[in-house]
């Protein structure tokens, strides 16, 4: 039986190479980032900013969403966003936080499906109220930050500092980009973007740790070989893993992506884009990262890698 | 390092084969699993999202609680001032205190004294924590009585309890099944009620405090005197709301003492009932022996005048007394539909809330909706798991077909430890065992591919085998230990499904680990000694 094989054995692309346009695209996509999140911002979630999401399934035939919008300015709870939600007899109804605190939410909830109740059926309700919602970002915040710290220090105990610095900054790239992911198509960011958000930080991490481990054991044997050649040969025997384990997560999210229902279509919606950056971050972040780093300081290869790395720096500070 | 000693060997079979007799119930018919002895039944519940039903995050206010712990320490302040015949100047709250100026030429000592009875130790008198729930101090002729913020905190978690209590006895009287009321946090109450379609229906059941009372009305002045200047300093001033439909169309003023003669934790009883010869609903109650002595003996003092029946401090009625109630049982009227008198029997049954509540937080899920995504959710994780198959086979033959036989175990262990610890299935759940499946591969994928480069570096079957999983072992621990870590914080900082992602991912994790290094290798050991093979195939 002939295998399949989506990368041949014994590659040797100068990754190292590379990594002037690389560090170059990550800033590019970094500062667009910023730019995005100032000028656009995040499309944030009643979990994040409270108030009601109510999905709505028409009694008969489809839903007129016109209409619905006309007789929702009834109820009068400000701007009311409508929009078909994975088929066209279901619509999403969503609205602001509203005056009066915790008891106003309940309010406006029994005045809106007062005004619906005849023709379409709620399917699913969420009210999020004020001080939930701002627990919630609290709690969110701190999720992310504890995970990249307690990463971080248990790769400076099973590795040595360089390392846990550049998956530190890996992580922090990927956070970055997956952000851009949710500015720039502006799909909901509520707490389940969160566990996306941390699920694909494990996968970058467990990409990157596999890329580490590779580095650390050359580096054990290969006292003389320079840095950046180092990282090379340890990416591309690690490739073959990389793509395949990519492939098959990728696969199986798809499989969710496209028959796990609307629910939760956002959220795999990131996490396959999570894939791609945690595997591109892995290779073109991390490992050059470690160059920078001074890695095998005092040892013999040391002298030339750092040659390499000035004029590398300054490409990279010219790029961005 | 390819031989397995028999126990070894013995004991992955036995995990795998307990976590299969674990996972069982979950896809036998109803009537297997009732055949089951009660030990093995063991399942997953599915989570609301799935099921559909009502989740409502409850809010103790917290403020109420602290105010009616300060209006009881005025009473017992003023209570144990008028015991010892010491005279009051003025009486007020200071922020979280109670200051009390006795007039000149009282006897400041003997107060002191008397009001130091009052802190108790926080937990009861056996407690160890040393900390009281007020603390006096002295300033002249002026007492003050301040709670301490230990005794607040005690305060607000023991109503937290009560409140826990009274909406079980509430939600239980729904006759709904297995609902979840836990605390959370501080302040919190969780309440899930499964299969619930009507999240109104609960509101309007946990929404009310049902705080009973039977006062008297104070005759001395009328209502509009008290209300044009003050109303006498025991008595205060409430309302009755007279409705139509849900509309206050009128509030109805009435003079009430302060004092409770009966109150409604004393009620045992309390049943709707349609009164024929008024043409009306109401609620029929029965008091305790001595809430029923109390209620007698109040009634017979004040024949012919009225009392008021009080409901969170709003007047329901205020009928007049026409001859002394003896038997411990009465009638509430005060415009009663069917449904709101049947409301408030079963609130009084339940008994009152400590405190309101509020929803902070409510998400309901309809049972159409939930079958869509225990639908599309399974249909989902076969295709996934379908490609994935497929893709490992075709990369590594004879090879992916261990794997992909270690990546089924691999479910079926997750399913059983999910089983074991009762856990809820949620639909970002789903989402995370078809993302371990994609990833619970990449063990073996490490460990293939090392062998592979063993291969290469031309040395024999057994020694590339062996090499393999040998020098992937560190990497796959590392790995999966990162990732594990950022599970364990989502799993502690998430709430309802991201929590059920968190536990499914993780445990994903925990159960790859084992069946990439143990059971994959176990398939390729047996394979080495029935084949004896030439090459590694792949």
């Amino acid at each position: 039986m002939r295998l399949l094989r989506l990368i041949p054995d014994d590659t040797s692309f100068p990754f190292m190479k590379f990594r002037p346009f690389a560090f170059g695209l990550s800033a590019l996509i970094s500062i667009a980032t910023i730019v995005g999140f100032l000028t656009i911002g995040l499309n944030i979630g009643i979990d994040f900013k409270g108030g009601t999401l109510v999905e709505l399934q028409a009694k008969q035939g489809n839903a007129n969403i016109g209409e619905l919008r006309t007789r929702l300015q009834g109820a009068n709870v400000g701007d009311v966003q409508l929009q078909e939600f994975g088929g066209p007899n279901l619509v999403m109804v969503r609205y602001g936080e509203q005056p009066g605190g915790e008891p106003g939410q309940q309010a406006a909830l029994r005045r809106v499906r007062a005004l619906i109740d005849a023709d379409y059926e709620v399917r699913r309700t969420e009210v999020v109220g004020p001080t939930v919602s701002s627990e919630l970002v609290q709690m969110s915040v701190i999720g992310v930050i504890l995970s990249i710290l307690a990463v971080l220090v248990y790769l400076w105990f099973r590795f040595e500092w360089q390392f846990a610095v550049a998956a530190m900054i890996a992580t922090l790239h990927d956070v970055t980009a997956i952000m851009a992911f949710y500015i720039f198509t502006q799909a909901d960011f509520d707490i389940t973007s969160i566990a996306s958000v941390l699920t694909i930080i494990g996968y970058s991490l467990n990409d990157t740790v596999v890329v580490f481990d590779r580095i650390r054991e050359m580096l054990r044997k290969h006292k003389k070989l320079p840095v950046a050649e180092l990282l090379d040969v340890a990416i591309n025997s690690t490739l073959s893993r990389t793509t395949i384990t990519a492939t098959t997560t990728f696969l199986a999210l798809l499989g969710l992506f496209f028959f796990g229902g609307e629910v939760i279509q956002g959220f795999t919606a990131s996490m396959l884009v999570g894939v791609i950056i945690g595997t591109y971050s892995s290779i073109f972040i991390a490992a050059p990262i470690l160059i920078y780093l001074g890695l095998r300081q005092g040892g013999f290869g040391t002298v030339r890698a750092e040659a390499e790395d000035g004029e590398g720096a300054a490409a990279a500070k010219a790029k961005a | 390092m390819l031989s397995f000693t028999r126990w070894k060997a013995t004991l992955i079979l036995v995990a795998v084969f307990a976590t299969m007799l674990l996972a069982a119930p979950n896809v036998m018919p109803q009537s297997w699993v009732d055949k089951l002895p009660r030990a093995m039944r063991t399942h997953m519940t599915l989570g609301l999202d799935l099921q559909g039903g009502v989740h409502l995050m409850l809010q103790v206010d917290s403020d109420e609680v602290r105010r009616s712990m300060l209006e009881n320490l005025r009473d017992d302040v003023r209570r144990v001032l008028r015991d010892n015949r010491l005279q009051v100047q003025n009486l007020g709250f200071q922020g979280n205190a109670v200051v009390a100026r006795l007039r000149e030429g009282q006897n400041g000592d003997l107060a002191l004294t008397e009001l130091r009875k009052i802190p108790q130790l926080i937990g009861g008198a056996f407690s160890t924590s040393g900390q009281y729930d007020f603390e006096v101090s002295r300033s002249g002729d002026s007492f003050t009585v301040t709670a301490t913020d230990a005794g607040i905190r005690d305060k607000i978690s023991r109503a937290v309890t009560q409140s826990i209590e009274v909406v079980r006895r509430r939600i239980d009287q729904l006759g709904t099944t297995e609902p979840v009321i836990q605390r959370q946090g501080i302040d919190r109450i969780l309440l899930q009620v499964p299969g619930e379609r009507d999240p109104q229906r609960l509101k309007t059941i946990i929404g009310q405090t049902a705080k009973l009372e039977f006062r008297m009305v104070d005759q001395s002045v009328t209502a509009e005197q008290a209300l044009a200047g003050r109303p006498p300093a025991d008595s205060v001033i409430l309302y009755e709301e007279v409705k139509e439909g849900n509309r206050v169309v009128q509030q109805v003023p009435y003079v009430i003492q302060r004092r409770v003669i009966v109150s409604g934790e004393e009620l045992v009883d309390a049943q709707a009932a349609f009164n024929a010869q008024q043409a009306e609903w109401v609620v029929n109650f029965r008091f305790n022996s001595s809430g029923g002595r109390k209620f007698a003996q109040a009634t017979t003092e004040n024949v012919n005048r009225p009392f008021a029946i009080i409901l969170d401090n709003k007047v329901v009625s205020a009928p007049v007394i026409r001859e002394p109630i003896l038997g411990g049982s009465g009638q509430i009227s005060g415009r009663f539909t069917a449904e709101s008198s049947a409301n408030l029997a079963l609130l009084l049954r339940a008994g009152a809330l400590p405190a309101p509540l509020t929803v902070v937080e409510e998400r309901t899920v309809g049972a159409s909706l939930g079958q869509d995504s225990i639908t599309s959710g399974t249909r989902a994780a076969i295709i996934g798991s379908i490609f994935v198959l497929i893709y490992i086979f075709a990369t590594y033959g004879l090879f992916g077909l261990f794997a992909n036989i270690a990546v089924i175990v691999n479910v079926v262990m997750m399913f059983g430890l999910l089983s074991l610890i009762g856990a809820t299935l949620t639909l970002p759940g789903i989402a995370g065992i078809v993302l371990t499946v994609g990833m619970a591969v990449d063990s073996n994928v490490l460990i293939f591919e090392r062998i592979r480069e063993e291969v290469r570096s031309g040395r024999s079957v057994i020694a590339s085998i062996d090499g393999g999983f040998t020098k992937a072992m560190g990497t796959i621990m590392d790995a999966n230990i990162t990732q594990l870590i950022t599970c364990v914080i989502l799993f502690y900082l998430g709430t309802g499904p991201v929590k059920g992602f968190a536990l499914t991912l993780g445990l994903g994790i925990i159960t790859t680990m084992f069946t990439a290094i143990t059971f994959t290798r176990y398939l390729v050991v047996i394979w080495l000694r029935v084949f004896k093979p030439a090459r590694v195939p792949m």
